[in-house]
């Protein structure tokens, strides 16, 4: 996952995290693993849903599960972002 | 009182077909029922195309238009398997036998196909009132009670939900009842019809369904895939049906039950592997009497991992003249129902004394090393276990063994 994140998506996708996990924000910096911020499978399918919502994107089952940290997160949702963008729009 | 109970009759509907030969001859052909939604089913933007649907069911077929109006899908399944197995069994029952006759029913979510209906009705179109018979039909409990109206048994009925191990705890708590003299015969199973746009949605959230097929202990496996249908058993006292001249095609000699106290959704082989032994115990059979293994077996990446674990802590010494089934791979993951489907196959294999395909195999998973049962053979065995562990980490487990005649 070599994608650039933009500060902003970076920023949503932190304090999305930081919400759905009750987690204080400061605490969710892209350096930390799932492990160290106590995710384990349950939380992680509610964080996939709450960035569902977010980004108002599908997060497919198969590049969700070998997501391990926020860094990887950060850069699935982007990609799937600039993937949505590069597509023509569809009716609104 | 203890009593030795057996298994006189079953009864399936299922993605392999509507009665138990058809079932049993898709269990030995390895012939998935797993196909693409249909049906009439709405899956609009679903990501998982498949399910093991028993479409070859009509309730019409069975019943009247009037009979139809109280019965959601769910209820009509169940009593199609509990006909065909009280037929099979060849029970008549008088008023007083009646009285001290049993029904113990497993469901997941009971009639979801009314409620879905229902709601849709109310959120979606805008409609201002529900079917009057809305809760009557949704109700757990429904194919147990329409039972006891169509049989007219009076005795012990209730309907047990726990997920995915719904019909193996009615099953336990069944026999308990025949063992201990509190019945005299007993209808149980399960039953199931989650096929339903609301349903597909919350199973897609969760993220456990399957993209393709249902492939357990295979590498590769993505999932499970849901599916739908009944099973139920006729038990009685060893004696009685003996007496009567019954076809005995099993012993139902243990059960067993737990809780992980684990997590929510992830299992535990430790809580499994327990269960395990507490059903060997309570059929006062040692591990090696143990030929066949009907695992779990959901094709999730997480399932059969620890159920792996779990078989080999606890049969680890006997592998070699073990076998591990496991039909989800051909009837889906029919929720509460699947572990009766999974008894009644269980049963069969017993009685053939041979074991079945495990459908959509593609290769083995060091992490999953069991002794998988691939192909339609004879396999000579005593005795055999059906695997049941629910969501919510609640295990079941059953013992049945062969009677010699």
């Amino acid at each position: 996952m070599s994608e650039t994140v933009s500060p902003e998506v970076l920023d949503r996708v932190l304090r999305t995290l930081a919400e759905t996990q009750k987690l204080p924000l400061e605490q969710v910096t892209p350096e930390a693993s799932f492990e160290q911020l106590g995710i384990d499978s349950l939380d992680g399918i509610n964080i996939l849903f709450a960035l569902e919502n977010e980004f108002n994107i599908n997060i497919p089952d198969e590049s969700a599960r070998l997501v391990r940290d926020v860094q990887q997160l950060a850069a699935g949702v982007q990609k799937i972002l600039d993937e949505k963008d590069a597509q023509p729009a569809a009716s609104a | 009182m203890t009593r030795r109970v057996v298994i006189t009759g079953v009864g399936t509907v299922s993605a392999l077909g509507t009665n138990t030969p058809d079932f049993w001859n898709g269990c030995r052909a390895g012939a998935s029922g797993i196909g693409p939604i249909g049906g009439g089913v709405d899956r609009t933007g679903i990501r998982f195309p498949n399910g093991a649907q028993a479409l070859a069911f009509d309730p019409s077929r069975h019943f009247d238009e009037k009979q139809l109006i109280p019965l959601d899908r769910f209820a009509t399944m169940a009593i199609v398997a509990a006909r065909e197995a009280l037929a099979a069994a060849q029970l008549e029952l008088t008023p007083d036998e009646k009285t001290r006759a049993a029904i113990v029913t497993g469901s997941c979510y009971g009639g979801k196909c009314s409620e879905d209906a229902g709601f849709r009705s109310l959120y979606k179109d805008n409609q201002p009132r529900v079917h009057p018979l809305t809760i009557p039909r949704l109700m757990s409990n429904a194919g147990a009670s329409a039972l006891t109206l169509e049989l007219g048994w009076q005795g012990p009925v209730w309907t047990v939900s726990t997920a995915c191990s719904s019909a193996n705890h009615a099953i336990g708590q069944a026999f308990w009842l025949v063992r201990h003299g509190l019945a005299d015969v007993a209808l149980a199973g399960g039953s199931e019809a989650p096929f339903t746009y609301g349903s597909l949605k919350a199973w897609e959230a969760l993220r456990v369904v399957s993209p393709d097929t249902c492939r357990p202990f295979s590498k590769g496996r993505g999932g499970m895939v849901l599916g739908e249908g009944a099973g139920m058993l006729v038990l009685e006292p060893l004696e009685r049906a003996q007496a009567r001249g019954a076809t005995i095609l099993a012993e139902l000699a243990g059960f067993g039950m737990s809780a992980d106290a684990h997590h929510l959704t992830q299992p535990s082989a430790a809580g499994a592997a327990r269960t395990l032994r507490l059903a060997l115990d309570d059929a006062n059979l040692p591990p090696e009497a143990i030929g066949v293994v009907n695992a779990h077996g959901t094709g999730t990446l997480a399932n059969d991992v620890t159920e792996s674990a779990a078989i080999r802590e606890v049969f680890g010494a006997n592998l070699d003249r073990l076998r591990v089934i496991a039909t989800k791979s051909l009837h889906g993951h029919a929720l509460g129902a699947s572990s009766a489907l999974e008894a009644v196959a269980t049963v069969l294999g017993l009685r053939e004394q041979c074991v079945i395909p495990t459908a959509n195999f593609q290769e083995r998973d060091p992490e999953c090393d069991v002794p998988l049962s691939l192909e339609h053979a004879p396999w000579p065995h005593e005795a055999a276990v059906s695997n049941s562990f629910a969501f919510g980490g609640l295990n079941a487990v059953l013992v049945l063994r062969t009677i010699p005649s």
